[in-house]
């Protein structure tokens, strides 16, 4: 083994990393803030919705959770312009991940749904709440503190998964390691490097969500 | 007119008719004991009465409002009629105060600080003034149970249904509940209570209800029904008690 290392090619291009990081953090933040909402609101039509809407929904999340991410992009980015619906790389990339996210969101934050004490529903019905109340008031705040740790992780999933974006040319992470090696030729250089951003950022997110996770659920006796 | 009337109600589960027409009239500060053997239908009942349950025929009404299955109607009948149930039910991510706040603030719309007042003095009333800030999984059994006694009467019930609401208890933590509701009682809060209480249904209650497959088969005053059971399914309930 008598290749060289050579990290020069980075006081050159850590602006175009830079770049690719921040809009990786845009796609992870913008989808997993309505990719969650996506999600909340499915499970709750799935659990607790109307009748009607149930199908609807479950066709949803069956479609996505049986199809390739990289084939929900390209669907979304090449194939709705014949419909007429034309978007630019970097929002059909956010659609992309907000409806992933959308659907394994549902299928978890429905589990928290549905282990739901009934008493916990009949309490709020007792007093005068509506389902929809009740669900809100009541029921969603500890259904997601049961499936925070699942949820996280698939967040953080989606994230890694926004690798995939690059393939529609939105400058992503991963296309900025994709473009640095193909002007250096240092493939591995540029992929070490960028390895270690995708690790450092799934890091970052973890301990940011386990904080969310801390504010947004009461400090119960039993921590 | 009485408070609550119960008119020939009957609820099936399937083939399984768990309600077979009672008829209960209930007049206002009235303390009524509903006892009777398991499955003979006690909590389903009140559970209908709450609208928790629909009723498959016969009416039931409170203070005049017609229970009818829409929201609407069925949010105006449990703003008069309070539910205590045998678990609690407390929302645990919510503390003691806040537990009492939410409905006050979600369903009547009281502004915040009116709302913590009444939630105050409501857990006072209780005993609980002192645990305004704690979580329902800081507090023991009796303490969580005087809790959702204090969340239903802050939505000023005329009427307070109540379902075995010491079974779940340690025994050394039943009196301070009993204790609750006998002060409740004697302030003139309307009470349909389903217990094994014996004792407590003979001190504090003013009628007894013994129902039996489905069917009131006997009321009455205490004195009268303990004293004097007139049929043999009666005497030989209250001889398995104790
Ligand atoms: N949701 C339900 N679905 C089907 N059957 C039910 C349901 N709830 C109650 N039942 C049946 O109705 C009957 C009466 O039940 P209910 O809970 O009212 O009895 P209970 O008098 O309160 O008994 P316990 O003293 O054990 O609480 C039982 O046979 C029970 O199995
Ligand atoms: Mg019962």
């Amino acid at each position: 083994m008598n290749y060289a290392f050579d990290y020069g090619w980075l006081l050159e291009y850590w602006p175009v990393l830079l770049k690719g990081l921040a809009i990786t953090v845009e796609l992870t933040l913008v989808g997993g803030v309505f990719g969650v909402a996506l999600g909340v609101a499915c499970a709750w039509a799935r659990a607790l919705g109307p009748k009607w809407l149930r199908p609807i929904v479950t066709t949803y999340v069956e479609m996505i959770r049986n199809t390739p991410f990289l084939i929900q992009l390209f669907f979304i980015f090449f194939g709705l312009p014949s419909l007429g619906v034309r978007l630019g790389e970097l929002e059909a990339a956010n659609l992309a991940m907000i409806i992933n996210l959308g659907a394994y969101g549902c299928e978890i934050v429905r589990a928290g749904i549905q282990a739901t004490p009934k008493g916990q529903f009949e309490a709020g019905a007792s007093l005068g709440m509506s389902r929809i109340q009740t669900f809100w008031y009541v029921v969603l705040i500890p259904a997601l503190q049961r499936i925070w740790p699942a949820l996280s992780s698939q967040i953080v999933i989606v994230m890694l998964g926004s690798a995939a974006v690059s393939q529609i040319a939105a400058e992503d992470l991963t296309f900025a390691a994709n473009f640095i090696q193909s002007r250096t030729f240092r493939a591995f250089e540029a992929y070490f490097v960028s390895t270690a951003i995708y690790l450092a950022l799934a890091i970052a997110l973890r301990q940011m969500l386990r904080g969310l996770g801390w504010s947004l659920f009461p400090k119960r006796s039993g921590r | 007119m009485s408070l609550i009337e119960i008119t020939e109600v009957k609820k099936r589960f399937g083939d399984n008719e768990v309600l077979k027409g009672i008829n209960i009239d209930v007049e206002p500060g009235e303390v009524i004991a509903i006892i009777g053997k398991s499955g003979s239908g006690k909590s389903t009942l009140l559970r209908c009465i709450n609208g928790l349950e629909t009723i498959d025929e016969g009416s039931i009404s409170v203070a005049g409002a017609q229970l009818l299955p829409d929201e609407l109607h069925l949010k105006a009948l449990r703003l008069k009629v309070g539910m205590i149930f045998q678990q609690f039910n407390l929302f645990p991510h919510l503390s003691a105060g806040k537990n009492v706040m939410l409905s006050q603030m979600v369903v009547k719309k009281t502004p915040k600080a009116e709302a913590e007042e009444m939630a105050k003095k409501m857990l006072e009333r209780v005993g609980l003034g002192h645990k305004f800030d704690a979580y329902p999984d800081q507090l023991s059994g009796g303490q969580q149970q005087r809790v959702a006694i204090a969340r239903a009467l802050a939505m000023e019930p005329i009427a307070l249904l109540c379902d075995e609401i010491t079974s779940a208890l340690d025994p050394e933590l039943v009196n301070e509940v009993l204790a609750v509701v006998k002060e409740l009682a004697s302030e003139g809060m309307t009470l349909l209570m389903v217990t094994h209480e014996m004792r407590f249904a003979r001190d504090v209650c003013s009628r007894v209800v013994f129902m039996h497959m489905g069917r009131v088969h006997e009321i009455g005053r205490p004195e009268d029904v303990f004293a004097n059971p007139k049929t043999p399914e009666l005497k030989q309930f209250l001889g398995m008690q104790h």
